[in-house]
């Protein structure tokens, strides 16, 4: 009997740690996959209203409402192999952009505030930011007077405007340059669909990626000039004596 | 003495054949209507229901949403908007009712599957014994709540078969028919109700759910039972069947109280004595 026993005690014991360690191998396992999937192609939006990234992640759980509730039917929810987290919503601007409706219904539809319910007004949205990526093919930018993105923005006139470079010698054209401004773009990408060539000159990319910062030790005088800050001018890369420059490691002659 | 294929038998032929299989067939047509409903809209433009089992909409009024899913939402960090809330507590309600695993009987279509694996080893003779616990699912559900809380993220909704299985048939499967090719032959080959009855985590917290629900399978004419052994052949937690139809002698209730039973009424289908029938947890 008491053999028996401890003999069931210990299969217990085995099982229970079995059962355990093969629990959290897995666990370790999934967690540093999903470290590799988290991250969006460029190419691939968020539908409007989206969390950051990692927060929408945390909050979205793949119902697909916001994807039935599209009139527009742009939205898809990521399939099993698919370079986008499994089951989260995204769309394609190039395919279908977002016509951004004014009810916004894929928001309402969103039962768990992973498309926030704060975004009440469409044009508040932030899907990506709208760059001019290839100012070499774009008709507009080659004197040719296309401007078919800057005609079809929901935002016209706000989020591009069209910068006028006059010719500059005899057979030049004068040059219109559509420029984006990103505290109006959407995102929406209806210019990124627009666009009349055969891969688009405009693309929406996630705003981490189109936007650059300025370096915080930077600061604008009253004069709006822009002045290294006096508390940092220590950590500048450069001295006004160059053998302090280098001694400091960092410049390059 | 050798092991008996043809479980069953017995029943269909004191019972006749469609009331050995009632249950199994209303099952069916339950896992089937679900997900009809589910499919009508994007097939026939009629939208009844909007979403997946993950959250959902009936006819635009009343919500629905997967507890589990929303406990690990919860656990990122992220609370859920009213409508997700409302929709577990009407969820969580229905199960409390019903009892948990009736979503892994008479809902989740991987069920379907695992079924069918283990019918399929009887028929055929297949021995698939690879032994791991059947508690193993808890450490699992502990593994995806912990994974949801550590890293902010539905870490197992990138590889939940059950979600794949079932937002594939409504959105559109893709390579998700590997993984229903898979859980099958994980199922057959490998171990006896490997996946259903000692893996999933889903099951395992809709297992939790009901230990207080109030549909139970009863053993209510015990006395009865000759010792087939079709009920325990046939169950996918034979586990559970014991103590309620042996505890004649101990006293012990005739209320199949373990809340894995999946209360999926297909011990009462084979049972040639008709021992079993739903009731209530008393
Ligand atoms: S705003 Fe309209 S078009 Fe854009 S994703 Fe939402 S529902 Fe679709
Ligand atoms: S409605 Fe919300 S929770 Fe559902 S898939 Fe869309 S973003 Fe995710
Ligand atoms: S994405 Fe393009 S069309 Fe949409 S708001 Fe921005 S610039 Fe305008
Ligand atoms: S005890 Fe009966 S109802 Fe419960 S899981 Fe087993 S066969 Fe199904």
């Amino acid at each position: 009997m008491a053999i028996n026993k401890s003999i069931t005690r210990r299969n217990f014991l085995s099982n229970v740690l079995g059962s355990a360690c093969g629990a959290a191998l897995l666990g370790a396992g999934l967690s540093v996959y999903s470290r590799q999937t988290a991250s969006m192609p460029a190419l691939k939006i968020r539908p409007p209203g989206a969390l950051d990234e990692e927060a929408f992640l945390g909050a979205c759980v793949r119902c697909g409402q916001c994807v039935r509730d599209c009139p527009y039917d742009i939205l898809h929810l990521a399939g099993l192999g698919e370079p986008v987290p499994l089951g989260s919503p995204y769309f394609v601007a190039r395919e279908q952009p977002c016509r951004m409706c004014v009810d916004i219904p894929c928001v309402k539809a969103c039962p768990t505030g992973a498309l926030d319910h704060s975004l009440e007004n469409i044009d508040d949205a932030r899907m990506g930011l709208a760059v001019v990526v290839d100012e070499e093919n774009c008709l507009a930018c080659r004197g040719m007077r296309c401007e078919v993105c800057f005609y079809i923005c929901p935002l016209l006139g706000e989020a591009i405007t069209i910068d006028l470079l006059p010719k500059t010698g005899s057979g030049k054209l004068p040059r219109f340059i559509p420029v984006v401004h990103s505290d109006t773009c959407t995102g929406c990408g209806m210019c990124e669909g627009a666009c009349v060539l055969q891969k688009s000159a405009i693309k929406v990319f996630p705003r981490y990626l189109a936007l650059g910062q300025e370096a915080e030790k930077y600061r604008y005088d009253d004069k709006g000039e822009k002045v290294m800050d006096e508390g940092e001018a220590d950590d500048t890369p450069f001295s006004s004596n160059p053998l302090e420059t280098i001694n400091r490691g960092r410049g390059s002659l | 003495m050798a092991r008996r294929r043809d479980i069953g038998a017995a029943a269909v032929q004191s019972k006749g054949w469609y009331k050995s299989h009632q249950w199994l067939l209303l099952r069916r047509l339950c896992q089937l209507s679900i997900l009809s409903l589910f499919l009508l809209g994007p097939i026939a433009g009629i939208w009844l229901i909007k979403g997946n089992l993950a959250s959902s909409m009936i006819l635009g009024t009343v919500p629905l949403s997967d507890p589990y899913l929303l406990l690990q939402v919860f656990l990122t960090g992220h609370i859920p908007e009213v409508t997700g809330l409302l929709g577990a507590a009407i969820v969580l309600v229905f199960y409390l009712l019903v009892s948990g695993r009736v979503y892994c009987s008479w809902v989740c279509p991987v069920n379907v599957v695992t079924d069918t694996a283990s019918w399929l080893q009887h028929r055929l003779g297949i021995k698939a014994r690879t032994h791991y616990s059947r508690q193993t699912r808890y450490w699992l559900l502990g593994m995806t709540l912990i994974l949801a809380f550590a890293t902010g993220s539905l870490v197992w909704e990138l590889v939940n078969p059950v979600s794949i299985v079932f937002r594939g048939l409504v959105f559109g499967l893709g390579l998700g028919w590997g993984v229903i090719v898979a859980l099958f032959l994980f199922d057959l080959l490998v171990s006896h109700r490997g996946w259903c009855g000692h893996l999933c985590p889903v099951g395992a917290f809709y297992g939790l759910i009901g230990r207080v629900s109030l549909l139970r399978v009863v053993a209510a004419k015990r006395e009865q039972c000759n010792d087939c052994m079709d009920c325990f052949d046939v169950c996918p937690e034979p586990q559970v069947i014991r103590p309620a139809r042996k505890g004649a002698r101990g006293q012990r209730s005739p209320v199949i109280k373990n809340a894995m039973c999946t209360n999926c009424g297909r011990c009462i289908d084979v049972c040639s004595k008709d021992v079993f029938r739903f009731g209530l947890r008393k």
